[in-house]
């Protein structure tokens, strides 16, 4: 295994790409937060899992495949000349956490956006994130309807320790998304060990 | 406004069920790591199987040959960037393989392909891998699973943040 600095750099260097995920329950604000932010219109990809099954009775190898498309919007933001930073949005349903693992993969960290009106759907985000070690920030989406809570009221619904930032948000709001994005990323470079310093 | 989600016609069908949510905050239940994660593999079909016609998958797969994995087992993930190699001769190919080239003139993530191209991700790593192989594009792929982003790299995504 190479190690991260004596990667093979091509004649002319591609950028590294890194990837932020932004989870969070159906409807929650997540496509907006990405759009706010994103310097292209949001782009959405499908993933295609095919799972092959051999039935048991001899139809001379035939396959029974089931499948299951999810689609995935996501942002880019340009940091410089050798790295884009990407912005997932993580499907919301349990069912496609499949999909999570993926996105999971090689992740820097990960926005929870709490929707105060339906604060469950974002447990499973929360789970998630604390069992794979993705460190992750809260952002409580403001919408208009909802009511104010304070922050230690969603700390303790989400039953998260207090390391854990929570910042009050609105994903409409580009300077608001951008605030969220420094607090996890700062939230990241704080958790690491100090003998990565430099 | 919060529309898109809402108008897409794959996966994002709903909100979870559970409570509705309004009043005191429900608190979260213990995590259900028992329960596996949905993967269809993991315990038989998911409840979201069968979500998407299996007929919708024939005229993808014909893209690929049928292979549903790159050809030599590349690591080839969603941000992996990719760009066209310049100093190869222009050479016949099939529509789906130019049409990546073209996107690959400049760097480029998996990701985008697809989303460009409208062909699943699943598809375009099978394709790429082909065009690795053949020595078309060159790659760059994101950091390893095991390791995070060094701080230097986050530094410099904390600073363009900033900069937005």
């Amino acid at each position: 295994m190479a190690s991260a600095d004596s990667e093979n750099r091509p004649p002319e260097a591609i950028p590294q790409a890194v990837k932020i995920i932004v989870a969070g329950g159906f409807g929650a604000g997540k496509t907006t937060l990405v759009a706010s932010v994103s310097e292209i219109t949001p782009l959405s990809t499908e993933e295609v899992m095919t799972e092959a099954s051999y039935g048991v009775d001899d139809l001379g190898g035939v396959e029974e495949k089931t499948t299951t498309t999810v689609a995935l919007d996501f942002g880019r933001i340009t940091i410089n000349s050798d790295i884009v930073l990407y912005l997932f949005g993580a499907p919301g349903q349990n069912r496609f956490w499949f999909m999570w693992d993926e996105l999971a993969e090689g992740a820097l960290g990960a926005v929870v956006l709490a929707d105060t009106r339906r604060l469950h759907t974002c447990f499973h985000a929360v789970d998630f994130f604390e069992r794979r070690g993705v460190p992750f920030v809260v952002a409580v989406n403001r919408f208009d309807a909802s009511v104010d809570y304070r922050q230690e009221e969603v700390r303790e619904a989400l039953d998260i320790s207090d390391d854990v930032p929570i910042v009050m948000a609105d994903a409409r709001e580009r300077d608001s998304c951008k605030e969220v994005l420094v607090e996890l990323v700062t939230h990241v470079i704080q958790g690491r060990s100090p003998v990565m310093s430099g | 406004m919060n529309t898109s989600e809402e108008q897409r016609g794959t996966g994002w069908t709903g909100p979870a069920p559970g409570k509705s949510g309004t009043g005191p905050f429900p608190r979260r239940p213990a995590p259900p790591w028992n329960r596996g994660r949905g993967h269809p593999t993991s315990e038989g079909p998911s409840g979201g199987v069968g979500d998407a016609p299996a007929g919708s998958l024939v005229r993808p797969y014909t893209m690929t040959r049928g292979r549903t994995r790159p050809p030599t087992g590349q690591k080839l993930d969603m941000i992996t960037i990719v760009v066209a190699a310049r100093d190869r001769e222009e050479r016949a190919l099939e529509p789906e393989y130019q049409a990546i080239m073209r996107l690959c003139r400049r760097p480029i993530s998996l990701a985008e392909i697809s989303a460009r191209l409208d062909i699943p991700l699943t598809v375009v790593r099978v394709l790429l891998g082909d065009l690795v192989a053949a020595g078309d594009v060159r790659t760059r792929a994101s950091a390893p699973v095991t390791r995070l982003p060094e701080k230097k790299v986050l530094q410099a995504v904390l600073d363009g943040i900033r900069r937005l």
